[in-house]
């Protein structure tokens, strides 16, 4: 665990949103970090704050949405070899040192590619947009750099895709050509944020294997945002997952799966219909449904559906961190 | 063991859903796009069938043609109704129409926008049994309130509204509305897909339980793999608007004839880190409905492909018991299947 | 679907409330906290009320001229007296006027010597406050032959603030009724062009646009002529209000259709097909109620085109007629330049109008954003 290769250090990250109905606590204390050129799975269901956790990295929140609390430290390779360790939280989200880190260190793919790219420009002006913010470059070499990265994407014929609106490509086509718009700087870290869950499985399919190749030609570092327990399996080499604002286990991936130790992971696990096991047993549920963000109950959020729910000890305060070895850790009484 | 051959509930034979495409200012037909182009396959009675296939290739639509809230062009829909016997429901009367659609009832993917979010619970689930004049009154409510527990829902809740309950819960109130009628016969559309993983399973359960029950029949349309292959008896795959295999749910999934649906099932993202990566990457994109390819449709990516593939679309046949393809090659081409997982 | 115990019971009770409110309860909840919309709310209620208590709250009658006061200045109030002490009431001097003999013009200077405190809740001229109920008692007046004319006179002698609380009955109203017969030919026909599309869309369709690309004014202007003009006054407004409603329906059918089309193929719609509702029920009891909002908020917005509108035809000479009063016809006086540079306070009533119609702006647009998202959270 070297610490030349940390790239993105959150420490008990805090993001609160103050509606009228009350305190929503979407991101309540979470410390993870990623490493270069390594993915990172970020594993939970809606309403547990993952995607509330990469729009606070990027400084994308919205009102009434703010960090209160935590820190997010970005470690910045500068051009001259020196590293900077540098505060995101403590940045202006408009200033420029926030937005050269937008784009050019830290990129971000979204779930809906209709919905990010703009429907009134060409895609090969979106993606130079990016590149004439970041880079002072004359717009012939801006415009080779986008088409490049267009080839790079394996989209057929990237000339003619430069000059296309969004409407005019499919479902898969869009994905990659926000892929293209992400990565045309060379960022050190992409967050995919659900990116394959709008697509078809067979589209999924290719777009996960070109981020494989991208991940192995360019070497950056992905943040995989997703629900998909499969994703995560295939994708990523450690992954966090996540439970109404809280990490609740972090491990490899292979322990993750093999040797879960939090309950909801494990519940998790048993509840999903597997490809190749065919029963007409009913699937293990997990019981209850996801608290009201409002009501976020006291001690261990999973507690209420907990199978191995422990009176007086689980509603009562919040589990600790157990460390098992080999960055396997997990939030939980059970291990006390 | 499921029997393909025991009595069927409902009989898709060669439906056709063709949309006119009218082009310039004269208003010329230049083509049709073909949503549905001729399917057919049986459910049997108190089993369940599930139509996979991904966006565009034609499967709700073929849902709403069977419910006949879509007019097919062509094609028989048989539903063998408890008391009229087989009836063909694109023919119906709409007095008999009418009559079927008490046996016949659909539930929708998003819970959001199937439930009418100005009426309680007591109104949208009572609905059915007011306007076919099944009950009134304290009956009604007695009803509606059995309905309710049925599906896991507290009576006492009827008077909510829609916007109170989680998506979980409101896909619950449409699978109550939908069994108000007491119907033998439901049309599932993408019912889980707008649900989060945890709540899947415990809807999953519900309508196993309810199949049980009360002998329930399911066409089960859905574009995930996981889950069509947990539900269903019967798996029929579609492709721009075909049905390319069909066979019962091991069989197609461990031997399948078709290499589409081989690369559909090593598409599908497995949970299992150490599995071996060996997926099958289709090339290019799926064709729409408008302009397909010639010969066959699935020719342009397909890793098999000869030249006949091209000039001549293959039929639909049965290649073994209860296994049909439409694939010139369905005998010669050794495909794998899935893996059994070892979570 | 066991679930272990605790949940707080406060947090409970909050959501059970709030799951018992039905949409247009959770509108009401998000429009509370919108100020300007409520700020608007106030000020119309006071209009309102203040137009159903006509009679009290002006001193004089819509007609009262008082012939030595032509073309008065607001009559000013003193709450200091002549010997510098605080009075309350307050009070106002007498006015003398005299005739200049150059101009012609009357020229009013007030005398000390007369006090007249103000009298809240004095007895003045008899009015009908309700109906056959009879009264004298006035919010504010002074006894004879004071007079108290806040916002000037006429050039006839009548005071102008009575009749602007008099003529708001026309203004205030005018719009709503030509907003409510809009809405009817528009909601309807929007629907039902909306819901059934094919022939019966096309009809209705060609015909608004027909409409609608008549130049506004003069289409106004001609159907505002064509009121006869030996028709008894209270005619002549619901005539002029038909002719409001004839040109701003098709916006209204037009907005409405857009909203049916959305829902038309709802799931829910679909479901209620499927379940064998008529389409009878479908367009009651699914698609009309889901309109509401939008329909209310388009009636809101629309209210102060037609208060406008009222107000440009009467200012032109083609709206109502006298005796009956509204803003438009108070403003005709004003048109005259001469008039403006030497009675600055003829142009009160447009300020009149000038609230009005901003305070229905905000209440329609606290209306629109309270309907606006609407998601199960």
């Amino acid at each position: 665990m070297s610490d030349k290769n940390l790239l993105l250090e959150v420490q008990d990250l805090k993001t609160h949103f103050h509606t009228s109905r009350g305190v929503v606590r979407a991101v309540d204390g979470v410390s993870f970090s990623v490493r270069r050129s390594r993915t990172l799975g970020v594993v939970g269901e809606s309403g547990c704050g993952k995607s509330i956790t990469s729009l606070s990295v990027l400084r994308l929140l919205q009102r009434p949405g703010k960090i209160i609390g935590g820190q997010i430290l970005y470690h910045w390779q500068k051009r001259n070899g020196n590293e900077e360790i540098i505060d995101i939280t403590a940045l202006d989200p408009d200033g420029d040192e926030m937005r050269s880190i937008r784009g050019g260190q830290i990129a971000m793919i979204f779930q809906e590619p209709m919905t990010s790219l703009d429907p009134v420009y060409t895609v090969g002006n979106q993606i130079v947009e990016g590149i004439n913010y970041h880079l002072k470059v004359p717009p012939a070499e801006a415009r080779k750099m986008a088409v490049e990265m267009l080839r790079r994407v394996k989209m057929p014929e990237p000339e003619r895709i430069f000059d296309s609106y969004p409407h005019q490509l499919s479902g898969g086509m869009r994905q990659r050509a926000m892929i293209a718009m992400a990565l045309a700087l060379r960022p050190s870290l992409l967050i995919a944020d659900e990116p394959t869950t709008a697509l078809d499985v067979t589209t999924e399919a290719q777009i996960l294997a070109l981020l494989r190749d991208l991940q192995r030609e360019f070497g950056m570092a992905i943040m995989y945002i997703t629900h998909n327990l499969g994703v995560v399996a295939e994708m990523v080499e450690e992954a966090i997952v996540m439970y109404l604002g809280k990490v609740v286990e972090r491990a490899p991936v292979r322990n993750l799966f093999y040797d879960p130790k939090h309950p909801y992971m494990m519940a998790l696990l048993q509840s999903i219909p597997k490809l190749g096991r065919k029963s007409r047993a009913r699937l293990q549920a997990i019981s209850g449904m996801v608290p009201s963000p409002f009501a976020v109950p006291p001690g261990c959020p999973f507690h209420p559906r907990c199978p191995k729910f422990m009176p007086g000890v689980c509603e009562v305060s919040e589990p600790p961190v157990t460390d098992f070895g080999g960055e396997h850790a997990v939030s939980c009484f059970l291990y006390q | 063991m499921p029997d393909n051959l025991s009595q069927p509930i409902l009989e898709v034979k060669d439906l056709k859903k063709h949309y006119p495409v009218i082009k310039g200012f004269s208003r010329r037909l230049v083509g049709f796009t073909k949503a549905v182009d001729g399917i057919s396959f049986a459910v049997p009675a108190g089993q369940t069938l599930g139509l996979v296939g991904e966006s565009g290739c034609g499967k709700s639509t073929a849902g709403h043609c069977i419910m006949r809230g879509i007019e097919p062009t062509s094609g028989q829909v048989i539903f063998y109704d408890r008391t009229r016997g087989p009836v063909d429901v694109v023919q119906a009367s709409p007095d008999m129409l009418r009559h079927l659609r008490l046996n016949m009832q659909m539930v929708f993917q998003d819970p959001s926008s199937s439930l009418n979010p100005r009426m309680t619970l007591l109104d949208i689930v009572s609905e059915p049994l007011i306007v076919n004049n099944v009950a009134r009154g304290k009956e009604l409510q007695d009803r509606v309130a059995d309905l309710l527990r049925v599906v896991g829902l507290l009576p006492e809740h009827m008077h909510r509204f829609p916007h109170a309950f989680s998506g979980g819960q409101r896909q619950r109130i449409a699978v109550a509305r939908s069994l108000a009628l007491r119907p033998q016969f439901i049309i599932a559309d993408e019912p889980v897909s707008a649900l989060d993983v945890s709540i899947q399973a415990q809807t999953l359960n519900l309508l196993q339980d309810l199949q049980e029950q009360f002998d329930l029949s399911y066409l089960f349309i859905s574009h995930d793999l996981s889950v069509v292959e947990h539900v269903s008896d019967i798996v029929a795959v579609m492709y721009v608007g075909k049905l390319v295999e069909m066979a019962e749910t091991e069989t197609l999934y461990h031997n399948p004839l078709h290499p589409y649906t081989e690369a559909l099932l090593s598409s599908v993202p497995n949970p299992d880190p150490d599995a071996v990566k060996n997926r099958i990457v289709l090339v290019g994109e799926v064709p729409s409905s408008s302009k397909p390819p010639s010969g066959c449709y699935f020719h342009p990516r397909c890793r098999y492909a000869k030249p006949e593939c091209s000039q001549e679309a293959p039929a639909l046949r049965e290649v073994a018991p209860g296994h049909v393809v439409a694939c010139h090659f369905a005998e010669t081409l050794a495909l794998r299947g899935v893996t059994a997982v070892r979570i | 679907m066991t679930a272990n115990s605790i949940t707080t019971p406060r947090a409970l009770s909050q959501e059970e409330r709030r799951a018992m409110l039905s949409v247009r309860q959770l509108m009401w909840l998000r429009f509370r906290r919108n100020r300007l919309a409520i700020a608007g709310c106030a000020i119309l209620a006071v209009m309102y009320l203040t137009m159903l208590l006509a009679g009290f709250v002006a001193p004089y009658s819509v007609t009262t001229t008082h012939e030595r006061y032509v073309s008065a200045a607001p009559t000013q109030l003193h709450l200091v007296d002549a010997d510098g002490r605080l009075q309350w009431p307050p009070f106002v001097y007498g006015i003398t006027s005299k005739t200049d003999p150059h101009t012609f013009r009357k020229i009013y200077t007030p005398n000390p010597q007369e006090v007249y405190p103000i009298r809240f809740f004095g007895r003045g001229e008899t009015y009908h406050l309700l109906g056959p109920l009879q009264t004298d008692i006035h919010l504010y007046i002074v006894d004879d032959p004071g007079k108290i004319f806040l916002m000037g006179t006429d050039r006839n002698g009548r005071d102008l603030f009575s009749r602007i609380i008099w003529g708001s009955r026309i203004s205030l109203t005018v719009g709503l009724v030509g907003v409510l017969l809009s809405l009817t030919i528009g909601a309807f026909l929007g629907t039902v062009s909306g819901y059934f599309g094919g022939a019966i869309d096309m009809v209705v369709q060609r015909a608004i646009e027909v409409i609608s690309n008549i130049p506004q004014i003069p289409l106004w202007l001609a159907l505002a002529a064509a009121v006869p003009s030996n028709w008894d006054p209270v005619k002549v407004y619901f005539g002029i209000a038909v002719v409001l409603s004839l040109v701003t329906w098709g916006g209204l059918a037009r907005q409405v259709r857009g909203i049916v089309l959305g829902l038309r193929d709802s799931d829910f719609v679909i479901a209620a097909r499927y379940t064998n509702c008529s389409t009878f029920r479908i367009l009651s009891r699914h698609l009309l109620p889901n309109t509401f909002s939008h329909v209310l908020v388009i009636a809101t917005l629309a209210i102060p085109g037609m208060i406008l509108g009222e107000t440009a035809l009467s200012f032109l000479g083609l709206g109502i007629r006298p005796p009956l009063t509204s803003w438009g016809v108070l403003l005709n006086e004003a048109q005259q330049v001469r008039v403006l540079l030497q009675q600055p306070w003829s142009l009160i009533p447009a300020l009149f109008v000038l609230a009005t119609v901003v305070s229905f702006n905000f209440v329609g647009d606290g209306l629109r954003d309270a309907a606006d998202p609407f998601s199960g959270e």
